[in-house]
């Protein structure tokens, strides 16, 4: 906006402000107790166009507290190095779609390995490239871990969460707390 | 082992730096580097293509501009700004890529963002994928059709499009619309929720950008001020990023 120069009244601001704002306001009611005796571990995604690029770490920070707020703050582990020192996964900046595949998941075998090494059994990624690259990554070196939107374990905390909208959780949730089993597809 | 050194010539040319730099808030800082490799060390792009940012910016201060402009590794580098992070000059690598890619005739740049580029240039939703903005509000109020259905609890559950006067707008990535509609019921269940007057536009309403990944500039701008155009019609106070 600032670049062309386009005229325009509104702030642009990312939902993962809301989200923590939302919480705190007690707006939304989320808890871990799904989560007390599963003990399911779940590491983040910071997204560089959200986090380095734009909001910086109080926006990082924001998205840890929505993370522990769902999954339980002894069930969520940090990847190294992270917030806005974090490593790109390789998804953006057009990778996806520039052809240069190999390239593009030899990029991602430091995410890879950065994910494997917080030995969480899932990966939040609240941007699409991040989901798509990722979700990729995790099929292609081997080690599987769902990779999940924040969006899917907001609901899911809340109880909310439809059989129909589980695409991307495990099959270690895709039973757990949902809302109107008797719509399953 | 050591590989061959480069070898230059001896007239120093480095036209496409000094253009660049032209172009930057102070030059972006491409006459600064120390060429201690914090940015190469830290770039998961290292290695591929036999080039690295610190490489890359050597070769654009020595002017072999032919090479670096022709090397593939500009549409390899994510354009992530981490090298800037760590970078004790905070050098602009990223703006140099862009304008590499901006430099490159614009029907030889990568097939698949030049298409997404393109199809969302060829409609008014500005979506990669081409979806059309009828195409669109038709997914949409089928799905929440449905979900209030099945969901009782939900009946009263809203998602208009160009709702005049709501505080947010939000952009959608054409990816939940056009292959995986229930994935857009999360996000809606929660605004829901917490209460918030929301609306998406029917004009630019897509969240993607790759003209902008194409180092296409109008484009670009047109897909941000169709956007944005779309917003201020409805009087939109916050511009909700939904990812």
């Amino acid at each position: 906006m600032k670049k062309f120069d386009i005229k325009h009244d509104f702030v642009v601001k990312n939902i993962y402000e809301y989200y923590a704002k939302w919480i705190r306001e007690g707006k939304l009611k989320v808890n871990s107790d799904w989560n007390k005796d599963l003990k399911i571990k779940f590491t983040v995604q910071d997204p560089c166009q959200i986090i380095r690029k734009s909001y910086g770490d109080p926006i990082a920070d924001d998205l840890r507290f929505v993370v522990e707020s769902i999954v339980g703050k002894e069930n969520f582990i940090d990847m190294t190095p992270n917030k806005s020192n974090n490593f790109c996964c390789g998804g953006g900046g057009g990778f996806l779609q520039s052809g240069f595949k190999e390239e593009r998941l030899a990029y991602g075998k430091v995410k890879d390995e950065q994910i494997k090494a917080t030995k969480a059994d899932y990966c939040i990624a609240g941007c699409h490239n991040c989901h798509a690259q990722i979700h990729e990554l995790s099929e292609h070196y081997g080690s599987n871990y769902p990779v999940v939107h924040l969006w899917t374990l907001i609901c899911l905390s809340l109880g909310i969460l439809g059989p129909n909208e589980r695409e991307y959780l495990g099959d270690d949730l895709k039973g757990v707390n949902v809302f109107h089993p008797e719509t399953e597809l | 082992m050591a590989e061959a050194a480069i070898k230059i010539g001896g007239e120093r040319k480095s036209i496409f730096k000094d253009k660049v730099m032209k172009l930057l808030p102070d030059g972006g800082n491409l006459n600064a580097c120390l060429t201690c490799g914090a940015c190469a060390s830290g770039c998961p792009a290292t290695g591929l293509s036999d080039m690295d940012p610190r490489k890359f910016l050597r070769m654009a201060a020595l002017g072999m501009d032919e090479e670096i402009l022709s090397s593939n590794w500009i549409w390899m580098c994510t354009m992530c700004q981490r090298c800037v992070y760590v970078c004790p000059m905070k050098i602009n690598i990223p703006q140099l890529i862009f304008n590499a890619r901006a430099s490159w005739p614009r029907e030889t740049r990568p097939k698949g963002i030049l298409g997404s580029c393109d199809a969302a240039l060829a409609n008014e939703s500005g979506s990669a994928m081409g979806t059309p903005v009828d195409d669109f509000k038709f997914v949409v109020e089928d799905v929440l059709e449905e979900y209030r259905e099945a969901q009782p609890e939900f009946a009263d559950m809203q998602a208009p499009i160009d709702k005049e006067g709501a505080e947010f707008v939000l952009n959608q990535n054409s990816r939940e619309p056009v292959t995986e509609p229930d994935e857009l019921i999360p996000l809606w269940k929660i605004l829901h929720e917490v209460g918030a007057d929301w609306t998406y536009t029917s004009k630019g309403w897509g969240g993607e950008n790759y003209c902008m990944f194409l180092g296409d500039n109008d484009s670009w701008k047109h897909l941000a001020k169709q956007s944005a155009d779309a917003a201020t019609k409805v009087k939109c106070k916050t511009f909700l990023n939904t990812e």
